[in-house]
């Protein structure tokens, strides 16, 4: 029995293993030829790790590409998104958590309905409506895009966040005096940091990964996202694989520090969203 | 103006603050419902009525009224017609392995062991990657000039010599559907955990004083109490795997010889490559009736199954 037991213990330890080394592989692949010098990069072939490292595709990126600049451009709409969304979605999960009213049913309905149909279809007329407005090819016009695809989900993210906050804590504030948008910013706002930060780390890596309204909607560098700028840079000079991995590790530091901070909330987060949205 | 009109009302509230307290969700729920409305709602009902005007950003003496012309050509169209039976084989081979997957690994992190925090964060991490990102890492996977993938395969016999799979017309959507795999496991696997956390402890206790073992208790407790989680995730990650391109955009464009085209990427390749916006609006229609379709269809089954249980 407790060599089955042993037997059983030996098995579990090596699957999850199994799945870690799957999981990391392709990040450590990307890893390993981002620091391998261009002259080993053919010679020594499927080594894993070269006999010598650099830092030359990191400081190419750094210092004579446009990387710098599509890296600032996404901090500022996944962070610009990330931070409207977060507010616009407090209030509305609020009111659909505290509030009964007439339009409510229709409220859900709408953003249910943003959630089943697909995005792609929206490229081309929002392209149209941006476009004579002068919000193609500018940062705002992408942050305001982006806010709009993910207030919905969002939305019901908080909504389940406040569920878990008793009633009585405002209705108590109410009493002593406080109005109720007061009681929200003071008393429940600050109960529900845990569920602000992990909607913030949704939404800001959601529109980190965007790519495919990015693409139609920038041309050219000057706007152009990391998705858009590491794509062009790959069909243009595909044979850097160096430079190419190492703007791609690089695009990788926001999702991964965001994911580290969140993950504690996700096994939390995603039910709420998976029941609901 | 001075609104201090003395009500009626049993609490004897001034109108204004009435009204106040009517208008009050209102006031919360606007900014967003507004932004939804004018971004999301208008361009599906000005994307709907491209379907029926012939819309190329080229052409500037377009815009006309063409009627069923763009569904007149689709019904020809063997690259949109390939599209579609592509579509159910990506949206089919990803989901399968992603929740068999998904679910493999909830079961294995289930129960406390040490080190699970850490073997936790470091299995989900795939999710948090940028979706071009490994889109990209995994065509460079494939790449037999910095990949190890295809030196692999040709070690253990199953390829003739290092070659890309995504170049391969057969094999191609392979690349896609594995890279897919990879990002999305830990998505079921954390709802499936969620859900598996959920199932009261003591159960399993009861089960294993009457006698159950493991596999007993799998099929009679822990199948039973996931089954409405499984069926929800499954099916609208079916929805919205099924309109996924970013993967397949990103790695092969649809290529070689439209061999990885799934219907989403055909709508992007269209809009973005030929600036046709009316036959993409065309597509992206069609593409909407048959997720409708699909989902009547659930929600039937749904009914029929709770009838008859």
């Amino acid at each position: 029995m407790r060599k089955k037991r042993l037997g059983l213990t030996i098995a579990h330890r090596l699957a999850i293993l199994a799945y870690i080394v799957v999981a990391l592989f392709p990040l450590f692949w990307l890893l390993k030829v981002s620091v391998t010098p261009n002259e080993l990069l053919y010679s020594e072939g499927v080594r894993l790790w070269p006999s010598s490292t650099t830092f030359q595709h990191f400081s190419f990126v750094l210092v004579h590409s446009d990387f710098p600049r599509f890296f600032k451009n996404s901090v500022i709409v996944s962070g610009g998104t990330a931070i409207i969304v977060t507010i616009l979605a407090s209030l509305a999960g609020y009111a659909l958590s505290r509030f009964t009213f007439r339009a409510k049913y229709w409220i859900v309905a709408l953003m249910l309905l943003t959630q089943m149909f697909p995005l792609v279809m929206l490229v081309a007329p929002i392209f149209k409506m941006l476009s004579p407005l002068g919000l193609t090819n500018s940062l705002t016009g992408l942050i305001i895009v982006y806010v709009a695809f993910n207030v919905p989900f969002a939305t019901f993210l908080m909504q389940s966040f406040f569920d878990g906050i008793p009633k009585d804590l405002e209705e108590a504030a109410m009493i002593d005096g406080a109005t109720r948008f007061m009681a929200f910013r003071q008393i429940i706002l600050p109960l529900t940091l845990p569920g602000i930060a992990a909607t913030l780390g949704f939404v800001f890596t959601a529109a980190w990964s965007e790519l495919l309204f990015a693409l139609m909607l920038i041309s050219g560098n000057q706007a152009a996202t990391f998705p858009v700028g590491l794509l062009s840079f790959v069909s243009k000079f595909s044979v850097d694989f160096g430079q190419m991995m190492a703007a791609g590790v690089l695009a990788l530091i926001p999702a991964c520090l965001f994911f580290l901070l969140i993950q504690r909330y996700l096994v939390q987060g995603l039910t709420a969203g998976a029941v609901k949205g | 103006m001075s609104v201090t009109v003395a009500h009626a009302h049993p609490e004897h509230r001034p109108v204004l603050d009435r009204l106040g307290r009517v208008l009050e969700p209102y006031l919360y729920t606007a900014p967003a419902v507004i932004l939804i409305v004018a971004v999301m709602l208008v361009p599906l009902v000005l994307g709907i009525s491209y379907a029926f005007r012939d819309i190329r950003l080229l052409n500037p003496f377009s815009g006309g009224f063409v009627g069923l012309e763009h569904f007149q050509a689709l019904a020809k169209d063997r690259a949109f017609l390939g599209a579609l039976k592509n579509t159910l084989w990506w949206t089919g081979a990803s989901v399968f392995l992603q929740f068999v997957l998904g679910l493999i690994l909830a079961l294995l992190l289930d129960k406390p062991f040490r080190g699970r925090g850490l073997a936790q964060a470091l299995v989900f991490l795939p999710w948090a990657v940028p979706s071009f990102l490994s889109g990209l890492n995994w065509a460079w996977l494939f790449n037999p000039v910095v990949g190890p993938i295809p030196h692999w395969l040709t070690a253990l016999g199953l390829m003739g010599e290092p070659s890309n799979i995504l170049s391969d017309p057969n094999l191609a959507m392979w690349g896609p559907i594995i890279a897919n795999v990879w990002w999305g496991i830990p998505f079921f696997a954390i709802t499936m955990l969620a859900a598996l956390q959920a199932i009261p402890r003591d159960l399993y206790e009861a089960a294993a004083i009457d006698g159950a073992n493991g596999f007993q208790r799998f099929l009679s407790i822990t199948l039973p109490f996931l089954a409405p989680t499984m069926a929800i995730t499954i099916l609208l990650r079916t929805v919205w795997i099924s309109n996924f391109a970013d993967l397949i955009i990103v790695m092969t464009n649809g290529g070689p010889a439209d061999r990885t085209q799934i219907v989403a990427s055909y709508i992007f390749t269209q809009a973005f490559r030929r600036l046709d916006f009316g036959y993409a609006s065309a597509i992206a229609l069609v593409l909407l009736i048959l997720l409708l379709v699909y989902s009547m269809l659930i929600v039937l089954l749904r009914q029929a199954m709770l009838r008859r249980g």
